[in-house]
């Protein structure tokens, strides 16, 4: 029921972004978020984008986790 | 896919599960409750214990909707659609096989000629609604957080459009209380045997990390919220073992990418406006918990299938041979229920917690059962 995936905007008309998700596109409201762009990544659930991936944060975490033992990976991965 | 395929790289959960084992304590056991059933099947189906320790249990918990609606708001929608010919019932797919009282889910309501309509998302519901004016649409709105959003914008649409034969019945339900509801009820025993949480990924992209505050605070547990790839679980455990190890009861935002600590500010006002809270809610294996699911708001009661048509809810009970409820409070696994896989199974599920794709018995019915089929044996013998 919560399942939800990232997907990237690869079109936008006013409140309705075209999403892209491995090839399949698909229309999907932007009711609950402002400023997002195409080439953003919004996590999509039952036809809705609940939020923005933060690209920063998500190439830390990656990183962190290729890194060596000696990358602290808790604390990349956000330790709040 | 981008951010999945990077989340799912086996090298990194190889590295990942290394440093588990290398900071878990031998001398004491763990025990952490990953509350979505998207947790559940994400650890069944990458084989994610299996790289664990063997002194850290996973116990699964009650975050499937599907799993904890009880047989008796399920009954209201069937008696609700099989009683009234004007009825369109709309629902998610998720719903449609679930068992009501006497075996009777939506799929069977649907074949006795109710009209049961499997939507993707809300707008369709309220098309529905647009397209039919003769009918009333009335949208079976079951889901925590994540879901509720959507109900609320579907509700906001109607409204705006001046649809009057568009309702909802409503079932969302709220995580922290149902942490909460976990800490309360169930044997004092296991309860003190969970040492944190794996905290809800997508609930919280709407709640937020800082929803959580309150409950590591009051029962003394650490809550790492986590994605639900892989790697994001592992190193979700890893958060959670340090923190054990440590004496800590923090809230660990480890899902960062994608949540927010204060959540969607927009979505949690769409929602404040259109729902308020009920006194009260039963839930499958928790029983009725105070202030623990929503109702429509006083300015949206027009739009209260309950109100509507007069529904009134009663508990009905279980499948007497049924486990699930147990399965809810983390206090069986799914292969200790008597009736797993043999009387109970996808195609033909007694309890909820089978047919739901986030309940922990299809879970294990999909992934784990050959794992555990060994051991299963050599104990029966």
């Amino acid at each position: 029921m919560c399942l939800a995936l990232p997907a990237e905007v690869v079109a936008l008309d006013g409140d309705t972004a075209t999403v892209n998700l491995d090839g399949v596109e698909a229309p999907v409201s932007l009711a609950f978020l402002e400023g997002v762009g195409v080439g953003d990544f919004v996590v999509v659930h039952v036809g809705y984008a609940l939020s923005r991936v933060d690209p920063e944060i998500a190439s830390e975490q990656i990183a962190a986790m290729k890194g060596d033992a000696a990358a602290d990976v808790a604390a990349a991965y956000g330790e709040s | 896919m981008k951010y999945v395929d990077e989340f799912r790289d086996p090298a990194a959960a190889r590295a990942l599960a290394a440093r588990i084992a290398d900071e878990v304590d031998p001398a004491r056991r763990y025990a952490f409750m990953e509350f979505c059933g998207g947790h559940t099947h994400a650890l069944c189906r990458f084989g994610l214990e299996d790289l664990l320790p063997p002194n850290i249990r996973m116990v699964h918990g009650p975050g499937c909707p599907v799993c904890v609606l009880p047989v008796g708001r399920l009954d209201l929608a069937v008696e609700l659609v099989t009683s009234r010919p004007e009825v369109i019932l709309a629902t998610y797919g998720d719903m449609m096989r679930v068992p009501g009282s006497g075996g009777v889910s939506l799929l069977t309501a649907k074949s006795r000629g109710g009209d049961v309509r499997m939507i993707y998302s809300t707008a369709q519901a309220v098309e529905l609604a647009r397209d039919n004016p003769e009918r009333e649409v009335v949208l079976f709105a079951i889901g925590f957080e994540t879901t509720t959003p959507p109900t609320a914008a579907a509700v906001k649409a109607a409204d705006a459009a001046g649809l009057k034969n568009f309702s909802v019945l409503c079932n969302h339900v709220l995580t922290p209380a149902a942490i909460d509801a976990i800490m309360t009820t169930g044997s004092a025993e296991s309860r003190a045997r969970l040492d944190g949480f794996v905290g809800p990924g997508h609930v919280s992209t709407i709640i937020g990390a800082e929803a959580y505050e309150d409950a590591a605070r009051k029962w003394e547990k650490p809550i790492v919220i986590s994605g639900f790839e892989p790697n994001d679980l592992l190193n979700a455990i890893h958060l959670l073992v340090r923190q054990t190890n440590a004496g800590e009861a923090r809230v660990d935002n480890a899902f960062a990418r994608a949540v927010r600590p204060g959540g969607n500010a927009a979505a949690q006002a769409l929602c404040d406006e259109v729902f308020a809270l009920r006194d009260a809610f039963e839930w499958r294996g928790l029983g009725t918990i105070p202030e623990s699911a929503l109702k429509l708001a006083p300015a949206y009661e027009g739009f209260d299938a309950e109100l509507k048509f007069d529904l009134q809810y009663a508990s009905r009970p279980d499948h007497k041979a049924c486990a699930c409820a147990e399965i809810l409070r983390g206090e069986k696994t799914p292969v200790e229920c008597a009736v797993f896989e043999t009387a109970c199974a996808p195609e033909h599920p007694l309890g909820s917690c089978m047919v739901s794709p986030e309940g922990a018995c299809a879970a294990y019915y999909l992934y784990g059962r050959f794992r555990d089929a060994a051991p299963r044996l050599a104990a029966a013998e």
